[in-house]
Parts: structure tokens; sequence; C-alpha cells
């Protein structure tokens, strides 16, 4: 036992701080459009205990030995980081294998360069290098957008982080994410069905159990614009607690959700229940669009640095493609109330229409099934 | 500690950082091509030490079979102990990683608790180091080894009563030198230095320990001596432990404070011409370049070594060298301001004499009235005796 206390005394009094540079690697990604380019330096002592460089075991790694696993070096390194944009993966080559010094001895360079398919405003970057050899491991990113550059660190807490989307000033930024949410709502074909789904019966009035066309064009602005405030508060405030993580729930569940809510916004005008109070439908079921348009978000990545600014401009962004709907949606609307083929074939085919399509999405997504999945994409 | 106190010392320290990251940076070295085959770009601390290619090839075997308990704590102790002797913090995350499959759960078994506790106490950890200890004491009253690590935990954090509890459960586990400086690194900051190195010195005439623990002991010996000042009997004590082991990082970089402390620079400069790779080392040895004149180009090589290396440390994240760099600042680079912000920021995680008196120094340098009264509250609750912690506090000078 007394041995045992020994061996351990020379641990317990280990408290002192340490003396050493823990390991680093330093990786700089630089972004022009949809062109990467970029440099990781990598410690040859980090190398060697992940792909033991020292092929003849001597203790010393010589350029001879570093040359021969230059391949090896390549391939572990990009398979330890992934970078992403627009929501897909940017492809990325190990173009060249130099040599360089920091405070703590000699690190492998590899110059790295790459592309990205179809360029977001922000770049996501997953970082695994070492992790599992040495959990204290950190890779220090400098990333360079626009002239200017940012430092984030990688960590195995944190192995993914979201650069850009800050780069060019806050008003660039700001645009992107603008541009982001307009386009996410004019693509979310279940956000403007529902929506379409609410608008439809808008400039009509029911009385007596039948559809009759409004008479004052004011009285269906009024309709539409309560109902299209409703759902952007809604939504506003569930995509706000979502992207800030204040709220989390379950994307399958949310997404099926989605498709019940269009579901039944287009079975309420064929058999219709409520009337008066459709802003009230709008707000409830706007509450659950914001979680959706949420994860769309959190596809694109939020800059850590400028968070609130562009979760507003993504709102914002929402809200414009939606007001360019009604406003594209309620002259015409308007105009063809009166009409046989308005109540017949836009609002009860129409609805009818909405209804199976949206039964089918939530068909496919309550039981991960695919029936059409172009359509579902949204 | 008040959480307002708290506030603003980490306020402080953000303005510090944000100074220092503004610094980094400046060298950028070129990437180049060997030109030969056989130039040697890289040694391996296995070129040093014959121990840690053994320890290499064991890590070998665990990659084969992670989930192996015995194998995974061989590699974890001496990864652990490798950090020891070469102060190298890879060798610590590669603990770590050998305790992978224990890391996070919620009841390991004892042997990986406790090297777990040992790396998060390493780490700074010291919330999560004794979660663990207490889980394991709970579990295993008598196990020595954890009851001394929590000791130790408790001593650097300024809980002595807590930590002398522990040291007292040790004395049917241990011998009684383990035992007796266990009480007395507790005991001697808590206002009983005279009756703790009394027992420490009749403690070590007694033979049949290791030369581990007669080491652990002297170096206590010594520091306890310094701190009431009789620089004779800390002298002899050093001396005697550096014969046991000339290389102990932790015994070198003490005697070298003792020895500036004694303006005996030139012997601090020889003690530790060779030790430029531990950053704390570093740090002395440049201290003691700072005063002596034919030194000057020496020391404006460490002075530029230790900025590069606190920058890198800061880049990643470290705030494991805050108490080093609080002296840095203050001693070499004459930053009393910045220097009492890392210093009261040490002070919220560690409470060792050595960080008594750097958060001392640099209050009495910027005149923080926050650092000097929490300097003051501390000597008058605890009654540590520390002759030159109390000159710096406006007591009667040494």
């Amino acid at each position: 036992m007394k041995r045992m206390i020994v061996l351990l005394l020379v641990i317990a009094v280990a408290v002192p701080a340490f003396a050493h540079k823990a390991s680093d690697a330093y990786l700089t990604v630089a972004r022009d459009g949809a062109i990467l380019s970029g440099r990781w330096d990598l410690a040859l002592r980090d190398l060697d205990l992940a792909l033991g460089l020292d092929a003849d075991g001597d203790g010393e790694i010589t350029w001879g030995e570093v040359r021969a696993r230059q391949d090896a070096i390549a391939a572990l390194a990009l398979t330890r980081l992934a970078i992403s944009s627009g929501g897909e993966k940017c492809t990325l080559q190990a173009t060249d294998l130099t040599i360089d010094t920091h405070t703590d001895g000699a690190y492998a360079v590899l110059a790295l360069a790459g592309s990205c398919p179809h360029p977001g405003p922000t770049l996501a970057i997953d970082y695994s290098f070492l992790f599992d050899i040495d959990p204290q491991h950190r890779g220090l990113l400098n990333y360079v957008e626009a002239g200017e550059s940012r430092s984030l660190v990688f960590s195995a807490e944190h192995p993914r982080q979201v650069a850009g989307g800050d780069a060019g000033g806050p008003l660039a930024q700001f645009a992107a994410y603008v541009h982001e949410g307009v386009w996410h709502i004019w693509l979310g074909f279940d956000h403007i069905l529902f929506l379409v789904s609410l608008l439809l019966p808008a400039v009509l009035v029911r009385r007596d159990g039948a559809w009759q066309a409004a008479t004052k064009f004011r009285d269906a602005f009024w309709d539409v614009a309560r109902i299209v405030t409703a759902f952007t508060l809604a939504h506003s405030i569930t995509l706000t607690l979502a992207a800030l993580s204040i709220v989390s729930l379950p994307s399958r569940w949310v997404e099926s959700a989605i498709a019940l809510s269009v579901v039944l916004a287009a079975l309420n005008n064929v058999f219709p229940i409520v009337q008066r109070g459709r802003w009230i439908a709008a707000f409830a079921f706007g509450l659950l669009h914001g979680f959706g348009f949420a994860g769309a978000l959190a596809d694109l990545g939020l800059p850590t640095g400028s968070l609130a600014l562009s979760l507003a401009g993504f709102n914002i962004g929402v809200e414009l493609g939606q007001l360019a709907i009604v406003a594209a949606f309620l002259p015409v609307a308007f105009a063809l109330r009166s009409t046989w083929a308005y109540r017949r074939v836009v609002l009860a085919g129409g609805s009818t229409a909405i209804v199976a399509i949206a039964g089918a999405w939530l068909v496919e997504r309550a039981f991960d099934l695919s029936l059409f999945a172009p359509l579902a994409a949204g | 500690m008040s959480v307002m106190q708290r506030g603003s010392a980490w306020r402080k320290l953000g303005v510090v950082m944000a100074a220092a990251v503004s610094m980094t940076g400046a060298a950028v070295a070129a990437p180049y091509l060997p030109t030969d085959d056989s130039v040697v770009l890289e040694r391996l601390p296995e070129k040093l030490d014959p121990a840690l290619g053994e320890l290499k090839r064991m890590r070998v075997a665990l990659k084969a079979d992670p989930a192996n308990l015995d194998i995974a704590l061989i590699v974890a102790r001496r990864s652990i102990e490798a950090a020891r002797e070469t102060g190298d913090p890879r060798f610590l995350g590669q603990a770590q990683a050998a305790l992978a499959p224990w890391w996070s759960a919620a009841d390991p078994p004892a042997a990986a608790l406790l090297l777990r506790a040992t790396v998060r106490q390493s780490q700074h950890d010291f919330a999560g180091a004794l979660a663990d200890l207490d889980r394991l004491i709970t579990k295993r009253p008598g196990d020595g080894q954890a009851l001394l690590t929590r000791a130790t935990i408790l001593t650097v954090q300024g809980r002595y009563a807590d930590a002398q509890r522990d040291c007292a459960r040790l004395l049917r586990l241990a011998s009684g030198l383990v035992t007796t400086a266990c009480l007395a690194s507790a005991s001697s900051l808590h206002g009983d230095a005279a009756g703790a190195y009394r027992g420490l010195t009749q403690a070590l005439l007694r033979a049949g320990d290791t030369a581990d623990a007669r080491e652990w002991a002297l170096t206590l010996a010594a520091e306890i001596a310094w701190r009431r000042g009789d620089a004779a009997a800390a002298e002899a004590h050093f001396r005697e432990a550096l014969a046991l082991d000339s290389r102990d990082g932790y015994l070198l970089g003490a005697y070298a404070d003792f020895l500036l402390d004694r303006n005996r620079a030139r012997e601090a400069a020889t003690l530790l011409a060779g030790g430029t790779r531990n950053d704390a080392l570093l740090l002395r040895l440049a201290l003691a370049e700072k005063a002596l004149p034919d030194r000057r180009s020496e020391f404006a090589v460490h002075r530029q070594q230790l900025a590069d290396r606190f920058a890198a440390a800061k880049q990643r994240g470290d705030t494991l060298h805050l108490r080093e760099e609080a002296r840095f600042r203050l001693d070499i680079e004459g930053d009393a301001s910045a220097a009492v912000a890392l210093a009261l920021a040490n002070w919220n995680v560690q409470r060792e004499p050595a960080d008594l008196r750097i958060l001392a120094a640099a209050a009495r340098a910027s005149g923080d009235g926050e650092a000097g009264r929490i300097v003051a509250a501390w000597l008058a609750s605890t009654r540590i005796e520390d002759a030159a912690v109390v000159a710096l506090a406006g007591g009667p000078a040494r």
C-alpha cells in the first residue's frame, strides 16, 4: 500500500501549470465566391501520433520520412475537415506539402484548394483532427473573406464552427440574410400553400352557408392584413426562440405538424368551420412554421459574431417574400372573386388539391417515407 | 469572494486579453521545402527518454483494444507521469484519450475515476476532480491515493481544514513522512508554519521513504523555511532535494525563486541554463537575466519567446498560465495593471502561496484597491506566515 501511495505522490503534486505548449494546428481558410483556398499547419509530433511518421523508430523525424507519407498525411487531413456552404458540401484537395516551424517545433503545411457548388452567406466547418488521440488538441482557424479575417477555435467540445456571413460589413451581411429569407419562403412550398389556403377565402364572405363576393376591397385587404400579421408575429417568435436555442423541437415532429397545418387550413375552405377567426389559426400554426424556418436557418448557419443582425435579416427576408406573394395574389383574387371559376375551381378545387398534396407530405414526414420527394423538398 | 469582485476581475482580464490578441499574429513564418531527405525536422520525446517509446507501443496496443481497462489504465498513468516529468501537456491529452470510454461515464471503475480526477486537476477543473474524488472516497474510504490527491486540491483552493481532515486519514494508509508532509502543506499556510516545519524536519530524520517522497518533503520544508524568512535552512533543504533529483521542474522553479529573492541572479541563470523548453523555468531564467547586465541579448530573446508562448496559449483559449503570465507582465514587461487583472483571475482559480504573492506584488505595483483588500483579508483569515507577502501588503518590511 505504501508503495502505491508514493507512486501517486508524484501525480498528486503535479498541480503546477504545464510548461509547454499544448497541441494546436493552424488552419487558414479563405473564400472568394465559390472558391476556397487555405493552408493547414499540422505538428509533425501530432502526425507521428496519428500515423507513425518515425519509420525507423529512432525518435527523429526526417524530411524523407515525412515525404514518404505525404499521401497518407493528406488523406488523413482531408477526412478530418469538412466544409459546407448553402447546405451543400464543398470539395477540398491538398495540393502541396511543405514544412514550417512554430514555437513548439516543425509542422507539415498542407496547401488547400476547393470550391462550393452553391455558396451561401456562411461556411460551416467541421474539424476532427487528433481529437481521438489528444482531446486537448485545438484547431485554430483564421477565416479570411472580403479582405477581413477572424479567428475561431475548434475543440473536441466545439468541432463545428460557422464562419463568414459577417464578411463585407454588417450591411452586406444583413442583405445576404434578407436574400436567403426571401428565397426560403419562395422555395418552401408548404409555407406558401398554408398562406394561400388562408388567403383564398379572404376575398369572399360566407353567408347562409354559401360563398359570396366581398363588396369592398378594403374589407378583403384588412382580412388579409390580419392573417399575414398574425402569421408573421407567430413565426417570428418561434424562429427567434429556436435560432437562439431557447426552444428546440424534433424536426420530424415539426415538419409533420406543418404538413398537418396545411391540410387543416385547406380543408377549412372546402368544409368551412372557422371563418371570422382565421387570423387565430394563422397565429397558432404560424408558431409551428417558425420552427420550420429555424431548421432552414440552421442548415444555412448563423455567424456567431453577429447573430442578431443575421437573424433579423433572415426574418425580414421571409416577411418580404411573403408580402410579395400577397401583393401578387390579392388584386387578382379580388378581381376574380365574383366568378364561378374562382369559387369552384380556385377555392374548392385548389383547396382540395392542397389537401391532397399536404396530406401526402404528412404521411411522408410522419412515417419517414418518400412518396414524391422533389415536391417535399420545401 | 463576492460576485462583484469576480466580475470586475474578469472584466479587467478581458481588457488585457484584447490588448494581447491585437499583438499576436506578428510572427508569420514562411513554409519551405527541405532540400535533403536526411534533414531532421523534429526530435520526438522518446529520443530523450526511451521509456516514452514503450508508452508509444502501449498506446498502439490500446488503439487495437480501446475498451481494455487494464491497458488503458497503464497508458493513462504513464502518460500522466510523462506529463509531470516533461511538463508537456500533450501527454495529459493522451491520458484523457486513453480514458475516453470512461471519460464521460457517470460511474467509472475506481482506478479510472482516480486517473480522471488527476487529469481534470491538471486541467484546473478542480470542481470536476473533487466530484470524482468524493465519489471514489465514498466508495473506497481507505484509498490513500484518492485522499492525498483530494488534500492536494483542497490545499490549492485554500480549504485547509478540509485538506487536513483528508491528511489525517492517511495516518494508517501511508508512511509517516507522506502523512506529515500532507498535513504540513496545509497547516503551514494556516497559522502554524513553525509546527508544520518542526514536524516535517523530524519526519525527515527517519529513513525508509523513497527518494520521491523525500524530495517532495524537502522541497516543502525549504519553501516553509523561506516563507518564514530562514534563508539558511531553506538553502540547505533545497540543496538536499536537488541532490535527489536535479531535473524536477517544480523544484528547480522553487529554488530559482529563492535565489532571485536573495539577489543571486547569476546562480539562478546557471541553474536554469538548460530549461528553456519549460515556460515556467524560462520565465525565471528571463527574470535572472534581466538582473544581469552582461546577459542583455539573452534576456531580449527569452523575453520575446515568453511573449510568443503566452500569445500562443491565449490563441487556443488556455488559462492554465495565468500565474506565470501575471508575473511576466509585472516583473518583465512592467505592466502592473495587466498583471493585477491576470493575478485576480488566477486567484479565482487557485490560491497557493505563489498565487498570493503575485497578487500582492501586482496589487502594490498597480495600486489596485480590490486586489489589496483581497490580500489583506486572506492574510487575516488564514494567518499565513509569508514574509514577502507581508512586506508587499504594507506590513513590517523584511
